[in-house]
């Protein structure tokens, strides 16, 4: 339901009152930017000391090559593996043998009901702790793996699911066997509604990556670290990595929504539980 | 096991503190969450816009940033909240406790807003359209009619969220909040031999709280269904 049609087209006297609220809330808005712009300008966050590491080529370099490159490239390692992972666990959920089912459901449940950073420092004591930079960079990439994986088999699942029946139906009357089914038929079809899903894993992938903090992975938040630390520049840090994140996300969900313009259409966009709840609030829990 | 079993007033003091940050952050959120959903169905356009700005750019931040602002760059402007120190027992709440509690509810208020934006859509447009029609005020089509229907549409992705802030409260550990991330790893440094099993109670643990919240919300589903 749109917001349109919670109220009717507002009269004369409803329009003037909406003015008013407007002008309310404009002004204590402006009121609370200005606050907030005063305060950081009377701690001395606009000085140029503050924000020269932000102009020096070294330091830009440093952010964008050993920062956000690498935090791409960890999100899109991490990316591709759950991708891989989910297919396989979510076949293995749907699958006729209870011996490769159940296993495959105990999987997909512990992977996404642990936290992603218990994973990531028990996999970086277990794996990485000797093996330096490399280390901490894959054990973040596993963990994320792990559980983007188990939340992507619920995608794939659900993906495979929301296939009309008779498409299987068909394919078995013609003689195919489960697995040219599932193959030829139903994931070609199902991957379409899944993609706007699988995108948006990625941002969480992409927003996951800064978790690497805790096992001094490098990234984003480990330059952020060493620039902060080394000028005391913490406010004009956080905005500088907070604005880098941020233009990386909506770059991809801008990507997702042509994409799903291009592959689903008007048609409604797979809704899958997640567990995460960092993708959109759309979604019905399929916790089945 | 012994690791675990030895420590075990400490583990149950961690868990403490990671279920006192979901359960204080939990309420916060939704109410700010609430509020923030009001604002974006609403008639104000300023007010619209300001909060589909501020779920925008919360919602692509790492919370790990938004914790990193309260907590580390936060009291270099004079933000802090060192007048927050309660003490019950062992549990004491100071100001990073409260600064994570702060980035939490400011985080997961985001996605309880789009939570709650998604029950009001999934409200058939007729039902709004109807009771118009009989003449009831903005007021009461909200009150009587949306409203109660988009709570309960809004159960499955608000449990999702809040389930969602239970694991995020980790992320605290990473920022010198005792709570259960930070005291596994610190079991792990003193018990290099028995990290398969420390890791294994931990998660164990987060599994059982993740599967008591989704069946509490599945039966409050369950009986607030519209028949």
């Amino acid at each position: 339901m749109s917001a349109g049609v919670l109220f009717d087209a507002p009269g004369p006297r409803t329009i003037a009152r909406h003015r008013l609220y407007s002008i309310l809330g404009s002004v204590v808005l402006a009121v609370f930017i200005a606050l907030a712009l005063w305060r950081l300008y009377e701690r001395g966050q606009f000085e140029f000391d503050k924000w020269e590491p932000f102009l020096t080529p070294r330091y830009i370099t440093a952010l964008l090559v050993d920062g956000l490159l690498t935090t791409l490239q960890m999100a899109f390692s991490a990316v591709i593996g759950a991708v891989v992972l989910g297919v396989v666990l979510g076949v293995g959920k749907l699958s006729d043998h209870a011996l490769i089912r159940w296993p495959s459901w105990a999987i997909v449940e512990f992977f996404r009901a642990v936290p992603v950073l218990l994973l990531m420092i028990f996999i970086f004591y277990a794996y990485g702790i000797d093996r330096g930079d490399s280390g901490a960079y894959w054990s973040v990439v596993i963990a994320l793996v792990l559980y983007n994986g188990a939340v992507l088999a619920e995608v794939f699942r659900a993906g495979i699911l929301a296939v009309p029946r008779g498409q299987a139906e068909a394919a078995y009357a013609i003689g195919m066997r489960k697995t040219q089914v599932t193959n030829i038929v139903l994931l070609p079809q199902a991957v379409k509604i899944m993609i706007p899903a699988i995108i948006s894993q990625c941002v969480v992938a992409l927003k996951d990556t800064s978790l690497g903090y805790a096992v001094a992975a490098p990234g984003l938040t480990k330059v952020g670290q060493a620039i902060y630390q080394q000028f005391g520049n913490q406010v004009p840090t956080v905005f500088v990595l907070a604005a880098l994140y941020i233009a990386a996300n909506v770059a991809l969900t801008m990507v997702a929504n042509k994409v799903q313009k291009r592959f689903v259409g008007e048609k409604k966009v797979l809704q899958v539980s997640n567990v995460a709840g960092v993708d959109d609030a759309g979604f019905t829990p399929g916790r089945v | 096991m012994d690791a675990v079993l030895d420590n075990l007033d400490a583990v149950v003091r961690a868990f403490t503190y990671t279920l006192l940050l979901f359960v204080i952050s939990g309420v916060l959120s939704l109410v700010l969450g609430t509020l923030l959903a009001a604002l974006r169905v609403g008639p104000i356009s300023v007010l619209r816009l300001a909060a589909a700005t501020y779920v925008t750019i919360v919602r692509n931040t790492p919370l790990l940033i938004v914790l990193i602002f309260f907590r580390i760059a936060a009291p270099k402007i004079g933000l802090n909240f060192n007048f927050v120190d309660v003490q019950f027992g062992d549990i004491r709440l100071n100001n990073l406790f409260t600064a994570c509690v702060v980035g939490l509810t400011v985080y997961t208020a985001a996605f309880v807003c789009e939570a709650i934006r998604s029950g009001i859509n999934a409200v058939q447009l007729g039902q709004a359209e109807a009771a118009r029609a009989i003449g009831l005020p903005f007021a009461g089509v909200m009150r009587e009619v949306v409203l109660p229907q988009a709570f309960r549409a809004s159960v499955p992705p608000l449990a999702s969220v809040q389930i969602a802030l239970l694991k995020n409260t980790t992320v605290a550990g990473a920022l010198g909040v005792f709570e259960a991330f930070a005291r596994m790893r610190s079991l792990n440094n003193d018990y290099a031999t028995q990290r398969i099993e420390i890791f294994l109670v931990f998660a164990f643990v987060f599994v059982v709280l993740v599967e008591v919240l989704s069946f509490i919300a599945n039966r409050l589903e369950r009986r607030w269904r519209i028949a």
